[in-house]
């Protein structure tokens, strides 16, 4: 147990969040040299692959030294992370712009898919992991876990073919691609939130009929609650945490679903950017991207921890 | 009949993997359309008898296709899970065995690699490696090996306390041997589960590299690359799509029920 008191930082929160924020140091750092070494240490010229095989020796020369691919590799990596540490990406081929900027730009537009997709998720899940875990074994149980195991196993790149094609093409309900209104948001976020709410909802199941076996959910009966409503206000309360959990677990699977659905839907974020640097040979654009697309999701991943810590007391003593 | 299936999830899972298995198999011996061949005067044409799943928009037959992308998606998946399986137990038990500073220069490796969401890390290595199938195998391997690397991990530290060990240790058995002897048995379990989603993982990541130009490049094809052709055609040729989407659908659904069925059956979950 870590002790109560420790100097000035005595509140056992406040300590835990230093804690987990020293700790996010080492990984940072870490991410940052492994997209470093993947894009300068791979084999394969970016210059060459950039300039195309028929460039005159002349403008290679002149490209890697625009780049500061000529220098030494410890300099080139002490100046990229000197530039980390101030914000500062490098400068597109493509767009003559400052990465960081291409990247502030379109980050909204990625955090404003993910949000939704998770709204989406929750908003599906627990409907159908209350139907299923009431009454398990039951027609709703068996219809909602079907809809949950089919979730997990649709692919992105065709759940949102399928939706493009039934709302937007058939009943012309809704459009089909690009950045708007509300309208726009639906199908993107639907196509992303489906695998995570069939997660979610399979875990509220398991919690609820866990609950429902418990000592105090007997005690809420015998006062005279009805099931259902015992179930919903217990069991979700304590349900919570493994929710918190799970999409926690899961932000990484969520923010890579992003990447592909901004494909899909032509969404104009950080997703789509990397994937036309890559087309283009952008490299400084593709590290910028890789790096955003990593730290965020440690970030978020800390902030998960936080509200955990800050929701289950349990969590600070270890 | 009155025969209750005890473990649905598995019965489901073997079957439908089985399915896929062997249409990758013997259907191209079977239905002997060429996947490749081109022909302009059946551009986009609906399915038929000669073309049960219609053709695309230079005119080739997609079933032939959905058949030969099974075989490339089942091998380049069962390839990658097998070198992650070994290459990951390895580490793993290295660093559990090695202890101290390796141990946690190992794990602080896991921690970075589990840093980049998803299939985020393939896609980075991909695109410096360029597209090609040795090259998308590399990218998704060194995705994937760290699960194993944690599982073996584990449960060597946890063999290592145990009493039954200790007791053999102190009755002056080989530490090496033992741990040989009682490690298999208890990392198989978990391991095969782990091993049955990271297939069904593996086609996912496969078929979003190839649909995202970064992995099986055309004419070779693969269900993702035949999902990002078919995009264009959504509304005249929904077939196009419908085909690769639901070859990959059911796979990973296969994977997925097979991966909870030896769950069930081994009592514990990935």
């Amino acid at each position: 147990m870590a002790p109560a008191a420790e100097g000035s930082g005595s509140d056992p929160v406040i300590n835990y969040l230093v804690r987990r924020l020293l700790a996010l140091v080492p990984v940072a750092l870490g991410v940052a040299t492994l997209t470093f070494a993947i894009i300068h240490l791979v084999p394969g010229d970016p210059v060459v692959a950039m300039l195309g095989e028929t460039a005159a020796p002349a403008d290679i020369v002149g490209m890697r030294h625009q780049l500061g691919l000529d220098r030494p590799l410890l300099e080139q990596y002490a100046a990229y992370l000197g530039g980390l540490a101030v914000g500062d990406l490098g400068e597109s081929i493509s767009y003559r712009k400052p990465v960081s900027r291409l990247i502030a730009e379109r980050f909204p537009a990625t955090i404003e898919l993910a949000a939704a997709g998770m709204l989406v998720a929750v908003l599906l899940a627990f409907p159908l992991g209350i139907i299923a875990g009431s009454n398990p074994g039951g027609a709703g149980d068996l219809g909602a876990m079907g809809f949950a195991i089919v979730g997990i196993s649709i692919p992105h790149i065709y759940l949102g073919p399928l939706l493009m094609i039934l709302f937007s093409l058939d009943l012309r309900w809704l459009p089909l691609t690009g950045r708007g209104g509300l309208e726009h948001l639906v199908l993107p976020a639907v196509t992303l939130g489906t695998a995570l709410a069939a997660i979610l909802a399979r875990m509220l199941r398991q919690s609820l009929i866990r609950v429902r076996e418990s000592d105090y959910m007997r005690t809420a009966l015998s006062k005279g609650l009805s099931a259902r409503s015992a179930l919903v206000r217990h069991g979700l309360k304590n349900a919570l945490t493994s929710v918190v959990t799970i999409i926690g677990l899961q932000m990484g699977a969520l923010l890579s679903g992003t990447l592909i659905t901004e494909i899909i839907f032509s969404w104009p974020g950080i997703g789509r950017l990397l994937i036309s640097a890559i087309g283009a040979r952008d490299y400084p654009v593709v590290e910028g991207c890789v790096l955003t697309f990593a730290m965020t999701y440690v970030i978020v991943n800390m902030a998960t921890d936080f509200v955990y810590a800050i929701v289950d007391p349990r969590v600070r003593i270890s | 009949m009155n025969v209750r299936v005890r473990n649905p999830s598995l019965a489901i899972g073997v079957t439908t993997v089985a399915a896929v298995v062997v249409a990758a198999i013997l259907g191209p011996l079977l239905f002997r359309a060429d996947p490749l061949s081109i022909d302009l005067a059946n551009t986009l044409a609906g399915p038929s008898r000669a073309h049960p799943f219609g053709c695309d928009a230079l005119g080739r037959d997609v079933l032939a296709r959905v058949l030969s992308g099974a075989r490339l998606s089942l091998s380049i998946s069962t390839v990658v899970v097998a070198i992650s399986l070994v290459v990951g137990s390895l580490i793993g038990a290295t660093a559990a065995l090695s202890g101290g500073r390796i141990d946690n220069l190992v794990m602080r490796g896991v921690d970075i690699v589990l840093a980049f969401p998803g299939i985020l890390l393939a896609i980075a290595l991909a695109a410096i490696l360029g597209p090609g199938l040795i090259d998308l195998a590399i990218a998704l391997t060194a995705m994937g090996w760290t699960g194993y690397a944690r599982i073996v991990r584990g449960e060597v530290l946890t063999l290592r306390e145990r009493d039954y060990v200790l007791a053999a240790e102190s009755l002056g058995a080989s530490r090496s041997r033992l741990l040989m002897r009682h490690l298999i048995p208890g990392v198989v379990g978990p391991l095969a589960v782990q091993a049955t989603f990271g297939i069904g993982g593996i086609i996912g990541a496969e078929a979003a590299l190839s649909f995202l130009g970064l992995g099986a490049l055309p004419p070779t094809p693969s269900w993702g690359n035949m999902l990002d052709a078919g995009r264009a055609f959504l509304l005249v040729a929904p077939h196009l799509t419908t085909a690769p989407g639901l070859a990959i659908g059911l796979s990973i659904l296969g994977f997925n029920l097979l991966g909870d069925g030896i769950a069930q059956k081994v009592g514990h979950r990935a």
